[in-house]
């Protein structure tokens, strides 16, 4: 049976793991490859790089990151973070890495995200989506029912600085269109609250496309990865600081999410 | 020993290359003619498209289906696909490798596309490619196509909705659906198994 996968994800700058809130109050919280050795031991499935190096030489450490990585990490490695251009995606996967996640360049050039499923197959590719609620009832807008009132999901790009006006159930279908063979779904409402996923995001997200769907943004307990996956059907969570802070291990919610019935590795 | 893991342009072999020497094997990457004959085993890893696949082997085709009959080789993934004759995927016909019979078709429309993540096998027979693995063991699936061989190969399957043929053995030939070179520990007692038969 196919499992539901735990991701942690790791935020790299300039080579050295950063971790603060909303990318303030940055500490280096050590070398990237041994914490993602750590996550592997404990049972992670999959590993997500982001890249938040502002500069072009933070970038160039980035792809050394990658290779210092695969060269000991047997399970896929994912790496988002100021990729642009097809270039980028080929520098990043012959690193070692097997897949990369692309958001703004996406929405400026979706010729990206097609130009690179079609020269590097659409399991590379992962359409990361930053989304935001907007209460109001619009016309041309997917609109849901929640306990708030109707609402849309607004795309923003520049790590969530800036909104699109694009519908994000509108964008998701077309990113499968256009070749992604995921996509990482993160809310912007719920990041960095620790109160849960967006269920009603995650789930309206996973049922308007026919491709795997990452969950992101709030994860704080247990319990929160287990709605991710039995009410919003996701068909991955992911997660950075539960992990980081060592609230949680990777074991730990899997244990969880055993004993509550969710098919997982362990 | 000789492993040549066949360059072709289709994704990365970084990590095949990698998981190779973590089992003591000392592989080289190429499209050699010449080294793909030398060598004492083949390795046909990748990830892509079946047609665009195809084409870019077509000058290594004749030397791989030669070699399938008279060393071990291993297919991975899209590698697997290639060993048959025809695939949903490619509108050229029959322009497979046709070393195992049997075809490549589309996985259900009614399933998430790709089927993507760890998912567990059951083991139908006995292989010496499964040395140390248990039935129930978890592989990392990455694919969106899926092979309905037509002789008595499989080896182990796993469930998505359909019966996904895993692994596959057929004298020397072997492959496996899933990236053993991502799918961590019990990846990589794949790969080692498959030099021990090498060694052998």
């Amino acid at each position: 049976m196919l499992t539901k996968r735990i991701i942690p994800c790791l935020d790299v700058k300039d080579g050295r793991v950063v971790k603060g809130v909303h990318f303030k109050n940055l500490r280096d919280a050590g070398s990237p490859v041994e914490l993602a050795q750590v996550y592997n031991e404990q049972g992670a499935d999959e590993l997500v790089f982001l890249d938040i190096s502002a500069s072009h030489e933070g970038r160039k450490t980035m792809v050394k990151v990658v290779e210092a990585t695969a060269d000991q990490i047997f399970i896929p490695l994912t790496v988002g973070g100021g990729i642009s251009e097809v270039e980028d995606i080929r520098l990043i996967l012959k690193a070692g890495a097997d897949k990369v996640a692309i958001n703004t360049a996406g929405i400026k050039n979706p010729d990206i995200l097609s130009g690179g499923a079609r020269r590097f197959g659409n399991q590379c590719i992962v359409s990361a989506i930053d989304a935001r609620r907007v209460y109001e009832n619009r016309e041309n807008r997917y609109v849901i029912e929640t306990s708030r009132g109707k609402c849309w999901f607004e795309v923003y790009i520049y790590g969530g600085r800036e909104p699109t006006g694009i519908d994000a159930v509108e964008w998701a279908k077309r990113v499968e269109k256009l070749g992604a063979g995921e996509i990482l779904l993160t809310s912007m409402d719920a990041d960095g609250t620790k109160d849960g996923f967006d269920i009603e995001l995650t789930r309206t997200i996973s049922e308007a496309v026919n491709i795997p769907v990452i969950a992101s943004g709030g994860a704080g307990e247990l319990e929160h990865f287990y709605e991710a996956f039995a009410s919003a059907r996701a068909d991955a969570a992911l997660a950075a600081s539960i992990f980081h802070y060592h609230e949680y291990t990777v074991g730990d919610i899997k244990r969880y999410l055993k004993e509550k019935g969710i098919p997982v590795r362990l | 020993m000789r492993i040549a893991i066949v360059d072709y342009g289709m994704g990365n072999l970084r990590s095949v290359y990698r998981a190779f020497e973590y089992a003591g094997a000392k592989p080289v990457i190429t499209s050699s003619v010449e080294e793909i004959e030398a060598s004492d085993a083949l390795i046909l890893p990748g990830v892509g498209a079946f047609e665009d696949a195809m084409a870019n082997l077509l000058p290594l085709r004749e030397v791989i289906i030669d070699s399938a009959r008279k060393k071990p080789i291993l297919g991975i993934c899209l590698g697997l696909q290639l060993f048959f004759s025809e695939s949903e995927e490619s509108r050229l016909g029959e322009n497979g490798l046709g070393i195992i019979k049997g075809k490549v078709v589309r996985l259900p429309e009614n399933l998430k596309i790709p089927h993507i993540g760890w998912n567990s096998i059951e083991i139908k027979k006995k292989s010496r490619i499964l040395e140390g693995i248990k039935h129930g063991g978890y592989f990392y699936f990455v694919h969106s196509y899926y092979a309905v061989p037509q002789e008595d190969v499989v080896v182990a399957t796993t469930d998505y909705s359909v019966d996904v043929p895993a692994i596959l053995e057929k004298d020397s030939v072997f492959a496996t659906q899933f990236h053993p070179e991502k799918s961590g520990k019990a990846g990589l007692r794949i790969i080692k198994n498959f030099v021990e038969i090498v060694r052998e």
